[in-house]
């Protein structure tokens, strides 16, 4: 692709290559859920970038919401027995 | 939700930080709530307490995460910089210092999502990518695990 070459061209001495990025895209590609990009071995690095985004705006969101809830809870439940399960269930 | 090991995921990275495994990162947190409750924020308005455990939440990631990510390190500065308190700094400089070529809508798009992306070397973002979203898929999953043990008790 043409805007990888111009990257890695005007990358510090140019010892960025583009087989590094394809190792760092592919890493990233990786951590990224299967449901979003399909089990093909290759995704274009586009596809991935944009992936890439949308799981982590949609992650954001997550957050945002789960801290609403516990800010509720935080206030009606009993929290100790609560963290008493969550640590139990992460020993084990 | 998304269904992945978290094994896989972390030995893909090189070497993972000592600090970060998941019990760790769930007692730091579970403490971060205590202080939470017990601050008196329970007399406060929902949303009010609703932002600050957003807030415990991403600094108990970036602090686990430990100071050799630059992510984590741009996200500490960035809640340890709370708004009205004395006199409002200016923003630094470096955040108006793009890249050399600008890269495409999707690069900076990302460089906008990922804490301290603004201006570093293309292949380092992406490896600082990749780790954010490893830790805030964990973080995301373990308050979601808080939230539902609380639900059934």
């Amino acid at each position: 692709m043409s805007t990888r070459r111009s990257r890695s061209r005007q990358a510090g001495a140019g010892r960025i290559t583009d087989e590094q990025i394809d190792d760092l895209m592919s890493k990233l590609q990786a951590i990224l859920p299967e449901a979003r990009l399909g089990r093909n071995d290759r995704v274009s690095a586009a596809k991935v970038l944009q992936e890439a985004c949308g799981y982590i705006r949609s992650l954001h969101r997550e957050m945002d919401d789960l801290s609403e809830r516990l800010s509720e809870l935080l206030s009606t439940t009993e929290m100790s027995s609560a963290q008493a399960a969550v640590v139990r269930s992460l020993l084990m | 939700m998304y269904r992945r090991s978290f094994k896989d995921t972390r030995s893909s990275l090189g070497s993972p930080n000592p600090n970060f495994s998941k019990p760790m990162v769930a007692l730091r947190f579970l403490r971060a709530l205590s202080l939470v409750r017990r601050s008196g924020l329970g007399a406060c308005s929902p949303s009010y307490r609703a932002r600050g455990i957003r807030r415990a939440a991403y600094a108990c990631m970036a602090a686990s995460a430990g100071p050799r990510r630059a992510w984590s390190r741009a996200l500490l500065r960035k809640i340890r910089r709370r708004p009205g308190r004395g006199l409002r700094r200016p923003r630094a400089v470096i955040w108006r210092h793009r890249p050399v070529g600008g890269g495409d809508r999707l690069e900076v798009a990302l460089r906008r999502l990922v804490p301290g992306g603004g201006c570093m070397e293309y292949c380092r973002l992406l490896e600082e990518a990749a780790d954010y979203v490893k830790c805030l898929a964990m973080q995301v999953r373990l308050m979601q695990t808080i939230v539902d043990s609380a639900s059934h008790v």
